[in-house]
């Protein structure tokens, strides 16, 4: 008999700890898939995040290390230069990656560093209870801005996928949403794309995939997809912001 | 060669190629010597966007089995102080230099000796130790570099090295050892299953306090045995000394003078220089106290390794402390003085 679908090598045993309806499960997935896909298993090198992909070192198969809140680039980029025929990855939440560890984003990216970034931006603070994210909309209505996000007080949302274009270390960088079967394909081969990138040395690649958090959102996972859809891609557009060989970004 | 240099070289030739810096005054020349060096020999020169970035790709590239190394000077370390936290409690080897300058805030580019505490007592959260190692010459910054990296593997502990604008300026002929590299066998790195075995994690959180609590004691175990085994100190004329002084790194070059003076004057003194200040030499300090008239305790602080020194000697004998701070130079004549006072 043919087997049509199959757990994928790139992820252990362990059972995800994430809430029901949360998308961090689909993006494990799908990193997990395209390492197993592009046969780097074995070469692949990931890093944690601090916030609810903590757990991450538990999930994928590969060899993993944990980094501090938002340092995640700066381990990358030791681990990559101590190995450079690593396949290196970090997997990053937008606290994570757009609050505490700017500066660190910012400058692997600058620096060309030959890794892949996978930032989840669910426009909140998960692990921590629903707080005000950088990425967080304006009018939203989080734990620390139980009035909603005002520009006055909090200032605008990072776009991050636009701002990391900017720089020229920058090789590839792309918006992506699962939020549906064509959308969760895309978000796949884009993943994919990224590594590749990576294994063809040819710099900095990043994947943002909008993501939900239901839980702190305080909708069920219909109603978060809904949300996403309404809200979130309106201020962050789908779509390619940079790509080296399709010459320059967007 | 200088200090800064010497710690350079010395690194290089102990098999570190990977070096992650920011600059800062006064290590500025062990950056500038791993720039020039380290591209012609294949290592790996990075000046990171900060000095956290820097011991965060420490961490990295010590988790991925290499040796490592970083430097800077006292508000560096503050802001090292996250990852070397994370590094200890990843057991993550590494070497860690620290050429102290007056403080606190940005306070002086002087030599001073106020991160003791900082170094010795741990700058960042957790139960965790640092092996300090606290040399007073050119050459001995080269022994204690060689050094560090090998204890720093054998116990999978951070390792610092601590010393001092002067020390880092300060030119003296070296020999560096023939001695070659100890590689250890690091299985437990990340670098690439290759499919042959099951994934390496590098890791310091543990969820369930049980767990933790286990690492922790295990961890501790290890620090035990680094206190019995790694301990080294420098002792002079100790054994009839009524005034023992205390005092490491460059400060106890100048006590050698106060020292001498003293002997010449007819008052028996003698010195302990304590080499790491983690592990402490405190059996020494212990034994001493139960004969000696005095200890006399000198830094370039406000007064901070003196309260190791107070704990060692159980109160068996007083002890005093003579101290100058902001990168003001303690004076032999001075210490003299203090000698005096306890006779
Ligand atoms: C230095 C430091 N500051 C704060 C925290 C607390 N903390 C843990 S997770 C988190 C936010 C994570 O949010 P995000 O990166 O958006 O990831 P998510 O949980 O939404 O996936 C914070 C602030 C910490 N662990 N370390
Ligand atoms: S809190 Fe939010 S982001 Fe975290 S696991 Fe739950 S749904 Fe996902």
């Amino acid at each position: 008999m043919a087997v049509v679908f199959k757990r994928t090598e790139g992820l252990t045993d362990a059972p995800f700890h994430y809430c029901p309806g949360c998308t961090h499960g689909i993006v494990h997935r799908l990193i997990a898939e395209a390492l197993e896909e592009l046969d780097v298993l074995g070469d692949a090198i990931g890093v944690a995040p601090v916030g609810c992909a903590v757990f991450a070192y538990n999930y994928f198969n590969c060899d993993m290390q944990q980094a501090a809140h938002g340092r995640a680039p700066a381990v990358a980029t030791g681990i990559k230069r101590a190995r450079p025929q690593s396949i290196v990855f970090t997997y990053q939440g937008d606290g994570d990656l757009a609050a505490i560890g700017t500066g660190e984003i910012v400058h692997a990216a600058a620096r060309r560093e030959n890794i892949t970034v996978i930032f989840i931006n669910n426009a909140t603070y998960g692990m921590t209870g629903g707080q005000l994210a950088p990425t967080s909309l304006v009018g939203q209505i989080t734990q620390t801005s139980p009035y909603g996000r005002k520009v006055e007080l909090q200032g605008y949302p990072i776009r991050v996928s636009e701002m990391l274009a900017t720089l020229e270390g920058a090789a590839f960088i792309k918006r992506c949403s699962v939020d549906s079967i064509k959308n969760i394909n895309d978000a796949k081969a884009s993943i994919k794309k990224a590594f590749r990138y990576q294994m063809d040395e040819m710099g900095f690649s990043m994947v943002e995939i909008l993501s939900t958090c239901p839980t702190n959102w305080g909708l069920s996972p219909v109603e978060s997809m809904e949300w996403l859809r309404e809200n979130m891609i309106p201020h962050y557009p789908l779509g390619v912001f940079k790509d080296i060989e399709k010459g320059g970004g967007v | 060669m200088k200090g800064n240099e010497a710690i350079a070289e010395a690194a290089i030739r102990a098999n570190c190629k990977h070096f992650f810096g920011y600059p800062i005054t006064p290590q500025t020349e062990i950056s500038a010597y791993m720039a020039k060096r380290m591209p012609r020999i294949g290592g790996v020169f990075l000046q990171a966007e900060s000095e956290v970035a820097a011991i965060n790709m420490v961490y990295g590239a010590a988790g991925a089995g290499v040796r490592v190394m970083t430097s800077s000077s006292s508000p560096g370390i503050s802001l090292k102080a996250e990852g070397i936290s994370y590094i200890a409690g990843a057991d993550l080897p590494c070497v860690i230099v620290n050429i102290v300058r007056g403080g606190p805030g940005l306070g002086g580019i002087q030599p001073a000796q106020s991160d003791y505490f900082q170094a010795v007592k741990g700058a960042g959260h957790g139960d965790y130790k640092m092996i300090v190692l606290a040399p007073s010459s050119v050459q001995e910054v080269v022994d204690c570099t060689f050094d560090a990296f090998d204890l720093a593997d054998k116990y999978r502990v951070p390792v610092m090295i601590l010393g001092d604008g002067m020390l880092g300026q300060m030119m003296e002929p070296v020999v560096f050892p023939e001695k070659s590299p100890k590689c250890e066998q690091k299985d437990w790195a990340t670098c690439g299953t290759k499919n042959k075995r099951k994934p390496n994690i590098i890791n310091s959180l543990y969820i369930e306090p049980q767990d933790l609590e286990r690492l922790i004691i295990a961890r501790q175990q290890r620090y035990n045995a680094i206190a019995e085994k790694e301990v080294r100190f420098e002792k002079e004329n100790i054994e009839d000394a009524d005034i023992v002084l205390v005092a490491y790194g460059t400060t106890a070059r100048i006590v050698k003078a106060a020292y001498e003076k003293a002997r010449k004057n007819g008052i028996k003194a003698g010195i302990i220089r304590p080499i790491t200040l983690w592990p402490f030499p405190e059996k020494i300090i212990a034994e001493t106290a139960q004969r000696a008239k005095a200890i006399v305790c000198v830094e370039m602080s406000m007064g901070q390794m003196v309260e190791d020194v107070r704990l060692a000697t159980g109160g068996a004998c007083p002890v005093g402390f003579y101290g100058r701070a902001g990168g003001m130079v303690p004076e032999p004549e001075a210490i003299y003085d203090v000698i005096r006072r306890y006779v």
